[in-house]
């Protein structure tokens, strides 16, 4: 009886607000850090590799961000929306947590919005979904890494006007995050003289890509492929199995040649030119170390989803030394968030424009072969890439969202 | 025209990986009247084993016999430990079977990592093949004659064997194979060797195609179940058919139609069941 009691009291005070605990919050406790990650089911992959940055970046940190204490309490979203919107709910009421870093996909962040929006509590996000940090912006929330368009506007621009292509084919996930990538490649691309002449689209799960690869046609000078998580590799693979490698060049977004897959797709992999905000061979004193600490604890190289955790760190870090280590005050950590040029990330230098999203480099990175192991190697950074690309902000706005139908494809043949 | 024959030629490679995906299910469901909904987890588990095998330098086709062996082994455990006990509970057997499959896909995910694993086709066979002036990956035709091997071997032990005249008299009808002496009980576990080993072997015959990977199970199950289910419970010749018609729908349906491919693989299905709901080769179960 006395512990439902407890439990009851103990959901009222969460629910009536953290403000009241928070006010009698001391500084000398450590900062209670919510870690929405997956660690189980078909996502886990990059939820886990999420987890081992996080952790690695506080243990180069000494445990403390701005000088104090941190306790980070990792939850298990499973890539379940609703699991997402239970784990955050127990981190925010239960845990009292100060603030939430992730999740890892989008429908997952977007399942927690509304939630978070109404508690206040800051969100530092990877979900890379457009409208997050565009058309429903909240206060609450800032990515670190980059909106699904922000690195596909890169490459394309790589793409028209130093690889000098003309004719390519598009092809992508059929789901948000694809059709995103696309749209805005489409967009930059076709605004440098560009044409896309094909779009093709493969469901998530496809079992086998053959027939996709089979359709591409032999007479465009590229393509350019949007995949996440395993599909990059298993395309990449069938790509080459069907005598396309080295015939027709291939590029990709910045999911499609991941660190994580890039040692198994082995030789097929060599020569794709992808954009990423991030690669393990970014050369600064902090990614030097972040990348050496990988190695060493984890065997691997960092990347997408292990160097996320990193940047948000560093971000925290600097608001938190702005505030003088006060993390209570929620409206004035978001605000040096926002204010803050944070200089030693191991992306580089990052700011956040008013709508939450980093503004920072872009690195445009081959895959070579140093020794035994396969790398991105950066080949051209274009510094300071905005997520509206060269566009007015308020323009870029005024249009749809880049979906699976827009931009319009203009010049697609039969 | 190339089009047609490139398609044709993807569709039958399919054709004959999904033959391997579903004959073990098929075999499963037919004798045994147990929904396995572990076969998908069985097929990723067999393509991690042989991913781990090729990886320590072990020949494919002998990784391919050891997978199949280990999952089988895996089956046999499963049916005397967890489903005996459940003979013609089926609501039980879909619980307890999905619930397996989700212990073996996180126990991969420990084990094996979240990162996924190539399995190399043997080097011989991984070169394009080049007819009239395109190129068709070599592996793929070879899973196909796989594909077609295992279903001739799979028919001469159904038909022309002992154990197959027990089996096909345990299919037809399980009662009366009892009372005429048959052990169905040691009968049950060859089934269920026989079907989990063929996922396992599917799994490395596969793997150079799909790889292994999280979510494999998730992703191969509705196919097996789509064959199945169009082809008929319980028939060999279903599966087979099956298999190749789902193939041939797939690829034509995605390359021709490419705004339909999430529901092209289930039309046929919703089409037999309304028309033939025992499948196209399936008899009524008693």
């Amino acid at each position: 009886m006395i512990v439902s009691r407890r439990g009851l009291l103990q959901t009222a005070a969460g629910a009536v607000g953290i403000a009241a605990t928070a006010n009698t919050a001391r500084a000398d406790e450590p900062i209670r850090l919510g870690f929405l990650t997956v660690k189980t089911g078909p996502l886990a992959a990059g939820g886990i590799q999420m987890e081992q940055g996080m952790v690695l970046w506080l243990k180069l940190n000494g445990g403390k961000i701005a000088g104090r204490e941190v306790k980070l309490i990792v939850a298990d979203t499973a890539g379940s929306p609703a699991t997402t919107r239970t784990k955050a709910q127990e981190l925010v009421e239960r845990d009292k947590v100060h603030l939430l870093l992730g999740p890892v996909a989008a429908f997952e962040a977007l399942a927690i919005s509304d939630y978070t929006n109404a508690q206040k509590i800051p969100v530092l996000g990877v979900a890379a979904a457009e409208d997050m940090c565009q058309r429903i912006a909240s206060p609450w929330f800032v990515r670190a890494t980059s909106s699904s368009g922000q690195c596909a506007h890169a490459i394309a621009h790589y793409a028209a006007t130093e690889l000098k292509y003309k004719r390519m084919t598009i092809i992508g996930d059929d789901f948000a995050f694809g059709h995103e990538q696309n749209g805005a490649f489409l967009r930059v691309f076709e605004d440098n003289g560009g044409k896309v002449v094909q779009k093709l689209w493969s469901p998530l799960n496809a079992p086998d890509y053959g027939t996709y690869i089979s359709q591409i046609k032999s007479n465009v000078d590229a393509v350019f492929m949007s995949f996440a998580g395993s599909n990059g590799f298993r395309f990449t693979k069938a790509f080459n199995e069907y005598g396309l490698g080295g015939k027709i060049p291939l590029i990709g977004g910045m999911t499609a040649m991941d660190e994580a897959i890039l040692q198994q797709t082995g030789d097929d992999a060599l020569g794709i030119i992808t954009a990423n905000w991030y690669s393990a061979q970014v050369d600064n004193p902090a990614n030097k170390e972040f990348v050496a600490g990988m190695q060493r604890d984890y065997k691997v190289d960092p990347g997408y989803y292990s160097g996320g955790p990193a940047v948000l760190g560093a971000v925290l870090e600097a608001a938190l030394k702005t505030t003088g280590g006060n993390i209570d005050d929620r409206a004035a950590l978001m605000h040096a968030i926002h204010a803050n040029v944070v200089p030693n990330t191991v992306r580089g230098t990052l700011r956040f424009d008013e709508y939450g999203q980093a503004t920072g480099n872009v690195f445009i990175r081959r895959v070579e072969k140093k020794g035994s192991r396969y790398i991105n190697t950066v080949i051209k950074t274009y510094p300071d890439v905005s997520q509206f690309w060269t566009y007015n902000p308020k323009e870029f706005l005024a249009n749809p969202v880049y979906s699976r139908d827009y931009p319009v494809a203009r010049f697609l043949e039969a | 025209m190339q089009f047609w024959v490139i398609q044709s030629l993807n569709s039958l490679a399919m054709g004959g990986l999904l033959f391997m995906l579903s004959a073990g299910f098929s075999l499963i469901f037919g004798l045994l009247r147990i929904p396995n909904l572990a076969h998908g987890a069985l097929f990723m588990l067999g393509a991690y084993l042989g991913a781990t095998a090729l990886a320590n330098g072990l020949n494919f086709w002998l990784a391919a016999l050891a997978s199949g062996l280990a999952v089988g082994l895996l089956g046999v455990a499963l049916e005397a430990i967890l489903l005996r006990r459940l003979a013609g509970n089926e609501q039980a057997q879909v619980l307890v079977t999905l619930g397996v499959a989700f212990i073996i896909a996180d126990l991969c995910l420990w084990g094996f990592g979240g990162d996924p694993m190539p399995l190399a086709a043997p080097r011989s066979l991984r070169p394009p093949v080049f007819l009239a002036g395109f190129a068709f990956p070599g592996w793929r035709l070879v899973v196909l004659g796989v594909a077609l091997t295992t279903a001739a071997s799979l028919w001469i032990l159904l038909d022309r064997t002992r154990l197959g005249a027990m089996i096909r008299a345990g299919v037809d009808d399980r009662l009366m194979a009892r009372s005429v002496g048959i052990r169905v009980s040691f009968l049950f576990s060859a089934v269920f060797f026989l079907g989990a080993f063929l996922a396992g072997f599917g799994g490395v015959i596969g793997g150079p195609i799909l790889s292994a990977y999280p979510g494999l199970d998730a992703e191969m199950l509705p196919l097996a179940l789509v064959v199945v289910i169009l082809g008929g419970v319980g028939s060999l010749p279903g599966a087979l058919v099956g298999s190749l018609i789902v193939g041939a729908i797939y690829n034509f349906g995605t390359a021709l139609f490419p705004d339909l491919a999430y529901v092209v693989l289930f039309l046929p299905m919703v089409v037999v069941l309304a028309v033939k709901p025992t499948g196209l080769f399936g008899r009524v179960l008693r």
